[in-house]
């Protein structure tokens, strides 16, 4: 047998996965696309957010919603040098736990900063909204450094 | 118009994976064959040896290369099949349609096809089909080259001989 050529192909395999979100995540995104951000109060008085459906301790349904802040401090961060596709930013930024005014726990999103030096723990962060909110995390475009 | 305060309910979070698929020696030997309209397995150079359609370059029970290019017919027996009723996102094919586990005459393993030209009631394990080519000038390395399967008229095979021609070559 002769060697054959070689074969490739550029190749796309989806998932086209849609999620019913429920009455806790589904509120939190009704919010986000009013441009609030809001958490659920825990059996033992923390904020969590973003809401969860269920007490992390006592597995209780949890209803009681809480408006947040939308400044907040950064806790941890992971700062990427050269980002990939899929991630939100085409130039350097950082992944961040950031703990809103507010809240008792830190969620992760990304912040904008110029260089990696801007960023460090504890600094104070603000959400920018983008144009078009339409009920989906990335209606918080970035959080930018006050 | 969507009212502002109306609840979010569900979102899109597709996954898309993007691969750069490379054939490997074995399978793009099979295409380059397929682009000129032929059907092509390989076995191992002992005699009597399986022939694996497609191959993959070993022996899956061996473990030896399968080095002997052997050309099979594009005249195949149902091993099993499958009346899909159900769409699928993103397959054009229009369901009710029969997709079938296919031996090829001369080799020894079935592959998956579509059959038409059919009634799909009455396809059985054992039926005889042939492959229905696009024309000439459509071939690429690709199994599309078939369109489909159709039903040929000559008897069926039984089942114990379905894709069991001697296998030698395990006792040493």
């Amino acid at each position: 047998m002769s060697q054959p050529e070689i074969l490739n192909q550029a190749f796309e395999l989806g998932f086209t996965y849609t999620r019913s979100t429920g009455p806790v995540v589904g509120r939190f995104l009704t919010e986000l696309k009013k441009r609030n951000i809001v958490g659920i109060k825990a059996s033992d008085g923390r904020v969590i957010v973003p809401p969860m459906e269920y007490d992390p301790d006592t597995a209780e349904e949890l209803s009681e919603f809480v408006e947040v802040g939308q400044e907040g401090e950064i806790i941890s961060f992971a700062w990427v040098k050269h980002p990939r596709e899929a991630h939100p930013s085409e130039r350097p930024f950082a992944w961040a736990m950031i703990k809103l005014d507010g809240a008792d726990v830190p969620m992760v999103h990304w912040v904008a900063s110029d260089s990696e030096e801007l960023v460090s723990t504890g600094a104070r962060v603000k959400a920018t909204w983008s144009d078009d909110t339409k009920g989906y995390i990335t209606d918080i475009a970035c959080f930018e450094l006050v | 118009m969507s009212d502002e305060n109306e609840m979010i309910t569900g979102i899109e979070v597709p996954i898309y994976l993007k691969y750069n698929f490379t054939a490997g020696a074995a399978p793009a030997r099979f295409l380059s064959q397929l682009k000129e309209g032929k059907l092509t397995g390989q076995s191992r150079s002992d005699p009597g040896a399986p022939v694996y359609v497609p191959p993959r370059g070993s022996c899956p029970a061996t473990g030896q290369p399968t080095d002997t290019e052997v050309e099979v017919a594009d005249k195949a027996t149902v091993q099993s099949f499958t009346i899909v009723h159900i769409p699928i996102p993103g397959n054009p094919i229009e369901p009710p349609f029969v997709v079938a586990n296919l031996v090829a005459d001369g080799a020894n393993i079935s592959f998956i096809h579509l059959m038409s030209e059919c009634d799909n009631e009455q396809v059985h394990i054992g039926q005889r089909v042939q492959a229905v080519w696009r024309p000439e000038e459509e071939w690429d390395y690709s199994m599309d080259n078939i369109k489909y399967f159709k039903p040929i008229d000559e008897p069926d095979v039984p089942v114990e001989h379905i894709g069991k021609l001697p296998v030698t070559g395990l006792e040493a």
